[in-house]
């Protein structure tokens, strides 16, 4: 099984480790990636004003893009992303298009194009569920998490808004609890899993993003997790990253990783630790795991 | 002489604006306050999100144009996904910053970005600051 994919501005860069994990594991389950051909950036965010039509131009660039290759002999009719802001954005420009006929219009008169608001997008997990089946994925699993306890974090553009991008409920989501289940994990709830990790303000307020990222890994760790993991490259960096200021700024603050879901997967799958550039992180997940005896 | 004339609301073409750029209906909050409730942000904000709902009401448009809590807005969507009556002040805030940067009440200037943080950041927090903060 051959799937289109749209890395986005940030796989192929800064979240590698996202990217491979991802590509690696879908081949031991049975679909390969195929990248897309002259993909642009989706925007890292959906225009929240009824003008902004521009806004809608590059995203629907990327579908345009993406239909070529579902199109082609052998592949499926979809298109799959990673990060949770590309699927956000890439969902919620379908839908906009759905909505009022008429901005599409504007669209493809803009670029010159003919789109039909028809190109099918997925998120990775979504493949996972609904593709491959978490019951395949069990029996793939050569080592099973058992003991780590690890803290799915949604993030905001998964679930939000619920009704335009369909993904799973925004208040009770369960696709990442039942996916780490999966992998042998002690799956822990927590309060924070859909709270925002401060998303853009890294670029303009990062004291804004440390009380945000405080909020979710405090959370996180009352609740018993050892391990946080997560959809989203920024999602990633902002509650990695702050955590040696947060620690500066908080007595209380326990110190916990944050990887990428595709890493678990990686290492349930058996695939080489190595390969996952864990010393990228700003806290390591190598101790725990290794204290785990996952490796 | 027409007889409504005397009538006539004064227009604010502010307010008329945020209107029109978010695609609120201002008449539908009723104050619940679920959007502030559930902002990450609205502990640093000066106008929370139903504050500057009542304002837009209202049609307090200098308040408005002082205020500076559309530019703490992370745009996580969750006040639009809790509001009862199906209200956006994400979009509002959207609004506000976009109109903010049009009338060049809000400049960015390109040496004051953090430049040895923006070569370690996600690409995704560049691409989408930029579309934040700058026209």
């Amino acid at each position: 099984m051959k799937i289109p994919y749209y890395p986005g501005c940030t796989l192929s860069t800064t979240a590698k480790a996202f990217e491979r994990t991802a590509m690696s594991a879908a081949e031991m389950l049975g679909f390969t990636m195929v990248e897309i051909e002259d993909w642009n950036c989706c925007g890292a965010s959906f225009p929240l004003t009824q003008d902004n039509i521009m806004g809608l131009a590059g995203p629907t660039n990327v579908l345009i893009d993406a239909k070529k290759e579902c199109l082609k002999e052998g592949y499926e009719d979809k298109v799959v992303t990673l990060c949770s802001v590309c699927f956000n954005v890439l969902r919620r420009t379908n839908y906009a298009f759905k909505e009022k006929k008429d901005k599409l219009d504007t669209v493809n008169f803009m670029l010159e194009k003919d789109y039909a608001a028809d190109t099918n997008v997925y998120h990775y997990l979504e493949v996972l569920r609904d593709d491959i089946g978490y019951d395949v994925i069990k029996e793939k699993v050569k080592k099973e998490l058992k003991g780590l306890k690890v803290a799915p974090y949604y993030g905001c553009f998964l679930l939000r808004p619920q009704d335009e991008v369909g993904f799973d409920d925004q208040y009770a989501p369960t696709i990442f609890e039942d996916f780490l289940s999966t992998l042998g994990c002690e799956v822990v709830d927590f309060s924070h899993k859909s709270e925002c990790c401060g998303s853009y303000s890294a670029m303009r307020s990062p004291e804004n993003v440390e009380e945000c990222a405080y909020n979710v890994v405090d959370a996180a760790a009352a609740a018993g997790a050892e391990i946080l993991v997560t959809a989203c490259p920024l999602c990633q960096f902002n509650l990695d990253e702050k955590q040696e200021s947060i620690k500066a700024h908080h007595s209380d603050a326990t110190e916990i990783p944050v990887v990428y879901f595709t890493q678990l997967l990686g290492l349930a799958l058996g695939m080489d630790v190595n390969d996952f550039k864990l010393d990228e992180n700003r806290v390591n997940p190598l101790p725990l795991i290794q204290a785990k005896g996952l490796v | 002489m027409h007889a409504h004339d005397s009538h006539e609301v004064e227009v604010d073409e502010f307010i008329e604006n945020i209107t029109k750029m978010s695609g609120e209906d201002f008449s539908l909050c009723y104050q619940c306050g679920k959007c502030t409730a559930g902002c990450p942000m609205a502990d640093v904000m000066d106008f929370p999100p139903t504050l500057v709902m009542r304002y837009m009401q209202m049609g307090l448009s200098e308040e408005l144009k002082k205020a500076t809590s559309r530019w703490d807005c992370v745009g996580c969507l969750v006040c639009g996904s809790r509001c009862p009556k199906f209200c956006n002040p994400a979009k509002v805030m959207e609004s506000l910053r976009l109109d903010d940067i049009k009338s060049g009440r809000r400049q960015e200037e390109i040496e004051a970005l953090p430049v040895n943080f923006l070569k370690k950041a996600p690409q995704q927090a560049i691409v989408s600051g930029f579309r934040k903060y700058v026209p």
